[in-house]
């Protein structure tokens, strides 16, 4: 088994609210970010698949055909959106959108895509807030 | 629950000597080559950080990010950076590669976290070279 992995970025706004709270508590956990009209990032994705390369081709699945799950995926959601008010996982359930929710999110969008591949699995989605802050979801153990 | 990763990068620059007691002059020459040059040397090292954990549902978080920067800051930044790690009492007994500062900030950070599991440290000592703990 081999794991391939590709990256794509996009870029989005957000802010990190609870509803449940006040004004003041949210500022006090979530300090700038928590700034209504919002701010953004530009993110990296980075999706992992693993499986065994074909013998006929040499590979694990596609790059061409994984750019473009991930585009239909995930890119054409989240890419200059405004996460909170336009992504419907964000929107519809309340999510704040961390950069944790991200990757579990953009995990449930590739996975059933990446799925139908034979012989690959979906492995790692990590999401890329800046360089020096990311989050990984491995899936459901 | 849910298990997710939030990892994060810090940097702090340190000088060492690689140099080992037990190796006479010319072994440590031959083992460290230009690491074991007499006054030492220094690098910009990053400290990526994993820890691992469900998800708060009240904050979307498995960690608050300036909670996991106070302890960094406090138990790793102001210990190592600029700092001569050499003279650090966790290196008095052992080489101070990046292997083992790698496996000493894993040590530090390992029971200090307010919430999640430390997954693994990794370190950075140049672009070309990096080490990962993710614990015994």
């Amino acid at each position: 088994m081999i794991e391939l992995t590709r990256r794509a970025t996009f870029s989005a706004s957000h802010f990190y609210w609870n509803d449940a709270w006040s004004q003041e508590k949210n500022e006090q956990v979530f300090g700038k970010c928590a700034r209504r009209n919002g701010h953004g990032h530009n993110y990296t994705l980075e999706v992992t698949v693993a499986g065994d390369p074909d013998p006929v081709t040499g590979f694990v699945v596609d790059l061409k055909w994984l750019r473009d799950v991930m585009e239909r995926e995930v890119l054409s959601a989240y890419d200059h959106r405004h996460l909170n008010l336009e992504v419907p996982e964000f929107v519809e359930k309340t999510l704040v959108p961390t950069t944790e929710n991200i990757a579990i999110s953009a995990w449930k969008r590739l996975e059933p895509a990446v799925n139908t591949a034979k012989g690959a699995r979906l492995t790692r989605v990590r999401v890329y807030e800046t360089p020096e802050i990311f989050a990984e979801f491995r899936g459901e153990s | 629950m849910v298990h997710v990763y939030f990892g994060r990068r810090y940097h702090l620059s340190a000088s060492h000597r690689l140099h080992s007691e037990s190796l006479t002059g010319e072994e440590n020459r031959a083992a460290y080559g230009k690491c074991n040059n007499p006054h030492g040397h220094g690098h910009n090292y990053v400290v990526e950080v994993l820890v691992g954990g469900g998800i708060d549902p009240e904050t979307g978080m498995v960690i608050n990010l300036a909670a996991l920067d106070e302890v960094v800051q406090t138990s790793v930044l102001e210990r190592f950076d600029h700092a001569n790690l050499n003279l650090d009492p966790l290196f008095v007994n052992q080489v101070p590669t990046t292997e083992n500062l790698t496996r000493a900030v894993f040590g530090v950070l390992k029971d200090a976290l307010p919430v999640g599991k430390l997954e693994h440290v990794r370190v950075e000592e140049t672009e070309n070279n990096f080490f990962l703990f993710q614990g015994e």
